[in-house]
């Protein structure tokens, strides 16, 4: 952020043509020429072909569902991971580095592992999926199971992104809230939350980002059930699985554009907020 | 009485950061709490603040009163009230301005929490801000962030903020310690042409005896979680109590010496007794303190006990001249001369001179051994 204006005209350090070099070396190898291989791959259809994959209801409800499920997921992490990451960094007590470490297993483990333990604790004879399915609530094999399965892979992005920014808070910017007046619920809401902002911004970012690609731990508890509770990332294996990679390809081209877009979106907010405070001189 | 503390202590485990201290401070006031770091000085702030709780008082002591242990203000126990409830003005050394808010929006802050039926009206609140705004000199700054003011400014408007809720004291924790001289210098005067409008009573705390000095009606000199003098500033500039208190108020030459007869005799140094401003009973000092300006130079030899030194080093940067001299001894003496004396003399490094105290002081000694 901080090479934007002087470091474009005449990089000052030394070592810039080395390292910009790599980096865009890099990025070509591991980012662009596949994606490239996803265009090529997906503009061998014409127009009407491509129109006609996209616009399948199958397709549109995958896409939906992946969309609005990752969303909700991201938007639930914010609340609870806020909340985790707040009583691990701020108060002191015993198992804490246990119960931090903890955070990160969702990122550790096999996605299919995480799938299938989900899909077993969450099925209508589960240790707590059994408990709503009385009530008519199915935790697996619906919607909510995606959400649960997202939620769970969402997790550790939003910890551990407000983990520094939460350390880095200037408690002395609470302490004067407190002596000007303000109760604590409004040093929270007009202080605190809205210093985090960026970070939480981010941490949104993240774990929505992380909800819109899984694969893994999503399939075994979703049930799959074309037009209810099948995600796009499946629906692309699936188009694969029948040869089509074409219809593949499409799918997959128009789940990346979506996701750049929003995800420039995030960021376009989150300077919005930098500047409009002087964060970035 | 604005601020009372009444044998107030505190401690973090082993480390005793008050020790029974007893303070007043009158309506309108202007105290400068002043010390080395470690010295208590923010703790006690920040006690009667209410941001930290003094130890509760040790009940097993025969003469315990049970109002020790209390801070008052205006003789109201605020013990129990929180930060909030005591309506002090905080003002920190790192500003602590809410960075994702405008200037107005900080200022207007401490007012806009208010319950409702206490809450100023919005046209009331635009007015008392953009009054503030004048008051520190930053009319038209009302839209900035605090990220895009200077450090001064940022400390004007913590201020500014502190002084919207018409705090009945006012608290300062090292205010300027973050800037630079030259802006320390002039917020300095500008907070004292303030306290003069305002009468707020104010609390500041300070390592920096200058500051202390210059902008406070009375100072209160603290040392190792204790008070070590409190006096107006020229009284504990001219008549420190303690070895400590004159050491930490300006530079001072240390002679080594004893008295005997009346007469001190320093390792090099013999002084006549009458010349001595003594504080407690100074019967077996041994130690006399002499201000670098309480010293006169000569080329001869014009008293008997003059002591001979060699020039090391002039300064001529300043109002005075800072000359350092060597003693056959190698005893390091400051010397301040006026800088037309100093022509007078038109002294030259390595020259051989005289010197002598005009005014010196001897303690008594601390038994602490």
């Amino acid at each position: 952020m901080r090479t934007s204006r002087t470091s474009c005209k005449r990089p000052q350090l030394p070592g810039w043509g080395l390292t910009f070099g790599f980096t865009i070396f890099y990025l070509t190898i591991v980012v662009l020429i596949p994606l490239l291989a996803l265009f090529l791959k997906s503009i061998t259809m014409d127009w009407n072909e491509f129109v006609a994959t996209m616009s399948h209801p199958r397709v549109l409800a995958a896409i939906r569902l992946t969309f609005g499920a990752s969303f909700l997921a991201a938007l639930i992490n914010v609340v609870f991971g806020s909340i985790t990451a707040w009583s691990l960094i701020r108060y002191r007590f015993p198992l804490r580095k246990l119960l931090d470490a903890l955070v990160d297993l969702p990122l550790a483990m096999p996605t299919a592992v995480s799938g299938i333990a989900l899909a077993t604790i969450y099925s209508h004879t589960g240790l707590v999926g059994s408990h709503p399915f009385p009530l008519g609530i199915k935790t697996a094999n619906s919607s909510l199971g995606v959400l649960i399965a997202l939620i769970f892979i969402g997790f550790p992005f939003v910890v551990r992104t407000l983990q520094p920014a939460i350390e880095d808070l200037d408690q002395e910017m609470e302490q004067a809230a407190a002596s000007l007046g303000a109760t604590r619920f409004q040093t929270v809401m007009k202080v605190t939350i809205p210093s985090l902002l960026p970070a939480i911004l981010t941490g949104f970012t993240l774990a929505f980002a992380r909800a819109l690609g899984e694969y893994g731990s999503v399939i075994f508890i979703a049930g799959n059930l074309p037009m209810k509770t099948e995600i796009a990332s499946l629906l692309i294996v699936s188009r694969l699985d029948e040869n089509d990679i074409a219809g593949a390809s499409a799918i997959a081209f128009v789940l990346l554009t979506a996701t750049l877009l929003i995800l420039l979106l995030i960021q376009a907010i989150g300077w919005y907020f930098n500047r409009r405070t002087g964060r970035q001189a | 009485m604005s601020v009372e503390v009444r044998s107030v202590s505190k401690t973090y485990g082993n480390f005793t950061a008050l020790r029974d201290i007893h303070l007043k401070i009158e309506t309108g006031e202007l105290v400068a709490l002043l010390g080395p770091s470690g010295s208590g000085k923010t703790t006690l702030l920040r006690i009667i603040a209410g941001m930290d709780t003094p130890d509760a008082p040790s009940t097993a002591t025969a003469n315990a009163d049970e109002t020790d242990g209390s801070i008052r203000f205006f003789g109201e126990d605020v013990a129990k009230m929180s930060v909030g409830q005591r309506r002090v003005g905080f003002v920190f050394q790192h500003y602590a301005l809410f960075k994702h808010m405008t200037v107005f929006d900080n200022i207007a802050f401490g007012l806009r929490v208010r319950p409702r039926s206490s809450r100023p009206s919005k046209s009331e609140i635009t007015d008392r801000v953009h009054r503030l705004l004048k008051l520190i000199q930053l009319e038209g700054f009302g839209q900035r962030f605090p990220m895009q003011l200077s450090g001064g400014q940022r400390q004007r408007v913590a201020l500014a903020r502190a002084l919207a809720i018409e705090p009945r004291i006012l608290l300062l924790d090292e205010p300027f310690g973050a800037l630079d001289a030259k802006v320390r210098q002039s917020l300095r005067e500008w907070l004292r042409r303030l306290h003069e409008e305002m009468h707020t009573t104010t609390v500041l705390v300070t390592h920096d005896q200058e500051e202390a000095l210059e902008v406070a009606d009375r100072v209160v000199v603290m040392n190792q979680a204790k008070i070590e003098q409190v006096g107006s500033p020229a009284e504990v500039f001219h008549h420190p109590a303690s070895e400590f208190v004159i050491d930490f108020l300006g530079n001072v030459n240390v002679f080594h010496g004893r008295i005997a007869g009346g007469n001190f005799q320093p390792g090099p140094l013999s002084t006549n007794s009458s010349q001595l401003q003594s504080a407690g009973t100074s019967s077996s000092a041994n130690k006399i303190y002499v201000r670098p300006h309480e010293m006169k130079i000569a080329r001869m030899k014009e008293d008997a006990d003059a002591i001979e030194a060699t020039v090391e080093r002039i300064n001529r940067a300043g109002v005075n001249a800072k000359i350092h001299l060597q003693t056959k001894q190698n005893d390091q003496v400051r010397v301040d001369l006026p800088l037309d004396q100093l022509d007078a003399l038109a002294l030259e490094i390595g020259e051989r001179v005289y010197f002598k105290p005009i005014q010196a002081r001897v303690f008594a000694p601390d038994y602490t051994i």
